[in-house]
């Protein structure tokens, strides 16, 4: 721990950054080949909703009644403001009330 | 955004600093690697000791929490492709949840102007960048980041960008199968697979789709 940086953990994080900058390159990249055709410009359009639920849903599902409340609050505060930020301090705030209040997850 | 980004970056350095890596390692880690959730996942899984092995998992890992980047370049290649290479691949470096769906949403306003998205970039990476170092600094404070319900960032983000992504409910046929898929995966397959198998599915299940309604094409067009 005296050291500044470990260098097996730089290598670690080399590793990490080298799979995650071909991540952000590969699908760019890959796309030059396919032509835009309204197939496949309806599947990219359908990416942003589709990357949320498949990230989030199985987190919140196991996350128990907390989760699900803070997420409920979430949406319903853009729903009414329209406002990330609000509704992001929204969610925290009903995630902590309800953990204060006993409810575990 | 912002104020999403920076408190994950102070989650980020709190638990950074109850992991005992150095703030240096962490501020490498943040310009370097650039995925906040991938950050989490394995800074919360690093092994004691680092092997060829542990290193191998780590990287698989990553891949697994990561690799929905590349949907989402993939997506800006309309835009972004008009563009030279030397402006295009650097500018896709920057792709993160928050910055592409601003700029998906953006897009889907009539916005047109590339730098839209590479000067937001910017800026959230450099939030990004110094967000950890007070999180690292008074991690002492933040035993249990939960009560304050930190670890609620990230899906309570997700949740709040989905909403302006609702376009009625045949669109949203595409959620439900990505739904589905990623439930079934998670709970089938170890790791983060239920991510990049999820979203997947619901883009090809768009794909399949007819365009607004009517009958079925019953082969592929």
């Amino acid at each position: 721990m005296s050291d500044l940086v470990r260098s097996d953990v730089m290598i670690a994080f080399a590793v990490m950054m080298v799979v995650t900058v071909a991540s952000r390159l590969g699908g760019f990249w890959l796309m030059g080949y396919v032509n835009i055709t309204p197939r496949v410009r309806r599947m990219l359009d359908a990416l942003p909703g589709s990357i949320i639920i498949a990230a989030a849903l199985p987190v919140a599902v196991n996350g128990g009644p907390v989760v699900l409340f803070a997420i409920a609050a979430a949406v319903a505060t853009t729903i009414i403001r329209r406002n990330e930020f609000v509704a992001v301090i929204t969610g925290m705030l009903v995630a902590a009330l309800a953990r204060a209040i006993g409810f575990s997850g | 955004m912002l104020p999403g980004t920076i408190a994950f970056g102070l989650a980020f350095g709190a638990l950074c600093a109850q992991k005992n890596f150095t703030l240096a390692e962490v501020q490498v880690m943040m310009a370097f690697v650039y995925g906040g959730l991938s950050q989490f996942v394995a800074v919360q899984s690093w092994p004691d000791t680092l092997t060829m092995s542990s290193i191998a998992t780590l990287a698989l890992l990553t891949t697994t929490v990561n690799i929905r980047f590349s949907l989402m370049s993939a997506s800006l290649r309309p835009w972004f492709g008009t563009l030279p290479a030397w402006q295009s691949y650097p500018s896709m470096l920057l792709v993160t949840d928050g910055g592409w769906l601003a700029a998906t949403r953006y897009r889907n306003h009539g916005g047109a102007d590339a730098s839209f998205f590479v000067g937001g970039g910017i800026l959230l990476y450099v939030i990004w960048f110094l967000s950890s170092v007070p999180g690292y600094l008074i991690a002492g404070q933040l035993t249990d980041p939960k009560k304050y319900g930190v670890d609620l960032i990230m899906p309570a983000f997700y949740a709040a960008m989905l909403v302006p992504a609702w376009k009625g409910p045949r669109l949203a046929i595409p959620w439900l199968v990505a739904g589905i898929v990623a439930l079934t995966v998670h709970w089938l397959m170890p790791g983060w697979w239920f991510i990049i198998t999820g979203a997947l599915s619901g883009a090809i299940s768009a794909g399949l789709m007819d365009e607004p309604a009517t009958q079925d094409e019953g082969q592929p067009a």
